[in-house]
């Protein structure tokens, strides 16, 4: 079980959250939509990093506040290495 | 709201008052009881220095923009939900004229009012043996140095969705409930009381 500290309520346990995948995932602007490639919008909608070492992902406060924010986990540790606010971008990390 | 002739605790079927009747309240260390009909109104807003003066326009108190936190005044009491919503709770005003007077301090604000009284009902716990009782369901922390009146907190309680507001350090908690929920968390709070010397009281 993992102990989540939401920015807003502090440490909570991991069942009050739900998992939103990977973050930093920009939606492509009208502008990029006119020409994106299929192949460009299957890398949009579909594939992620995956990585085994530090994840970069989203959870939401759903049995809480209710507010969405990212967290970077180690996928193999499940250390949570830091939390921080929805718009925030994802902080540089010495490599574990 | 509904009309009063109509309106029918969630936990009435219990038959509390007489169960209330019968126990022994002041040999118990655990008590236990529903607080219905309360006034629920949902607020959203920014928060900001027009939407707080709202606020205290109509309930006297002052908006506690700390999460988890509540204030008190008068008859009102407000609760913290999130960055951009709270609930203002009230054991006797009527939750339509709330409403209307919430809306209408409002008044050219980006704002939102709801009236969510008849989704909830609350069970009150209190006595010595309380947190021992939340600490079988609840993975809060609600040692008095962590958490005591004045703070608020959704949360889980034995899988069902809570808001959690210490009332009092005797310790005494609100416990609001999801009316649908709350013949399911009545019967775990009776089936974890028979540890301790527990008696129902009339609200
Ligand atoms: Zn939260």
């Amino acid at each position: 079980m993992l102990l989540i500290s939401c920015p807003y309520c502090g440490p909570r346990d991991e069942h009050e959250f739900a998992y939103g995948h990977e973050a930093h995932i920009a939606r492509p602007t009208l502008e990029q939509q006119q020409t994106m490639s299929d192949a460009e919008w299957a890398d949009y909608l579909f594939m992620r990093k995956n990585p085994k070492g530090v994840h970069f992902e989203r959870w939401v406060h759903s049995r809480g506040c209710r507010q969405w924010f990212n967290v970077a986990r180690h996928t193999v540790t499940h250390e949570i290495v830091k939390v921080y606010k929805m718009g925030e971008p994802a902080p540089k990390l010495e490599q574990k | 709201m509904a009309n009063a002739y109509a309106r029918r605790s969630a936990l009435q079927h219990f038959g509390l008052t007489a169960a209330a009747a019968k126990g022994d309240v002041a040999g118990a260390d655990l008590l236990i009881g529903e607080a219905a009909h309360r006034t629920i109104v949902n607020i959203r807003g920014d928060g900001g220095d027009a939407f707080k003066a709202a606020v205290r326009s109509v309930t006297g108190a002052e908006l506690p923009v700390t999460p988890n936190t509540t204030a008190a005044a008068g008859d009102f009491r407000i609760l913290w939900l999130g960055p951009t919503e709270w609930w203002v709770v009230s054991a006797n005003v009527d939750s339509a004229k709330l409403a209307d007077d919430l809306r209408q301090a409002f008044n050219g604000q980006h704002a939102a009012v709801i009236d969510v009284s008849e989704s909830r009902t609350v069970i009150n716990v209190s006595g010595p043996s309380a947190r021992d009782v939340l600490a079988r369901g609840c993975s809060l922390d609600l040692h008095p140095r962590v958490f005591g009146p004045g703070q608020c907190a959704q949360t889980g309680l034995t899988k069902a969705n809570i808001l959690l507001d210490q009332v009092s350090d005797n310790p005494s908690y609100d416990i609001y409930i999801l009316k649908s929920f709350a013949d399911y968390l009545w019967q775990w709070f009776w089936l974890v009381g028979r540890d301790f010397k527990f008696a129902i009281r009339a609200h």
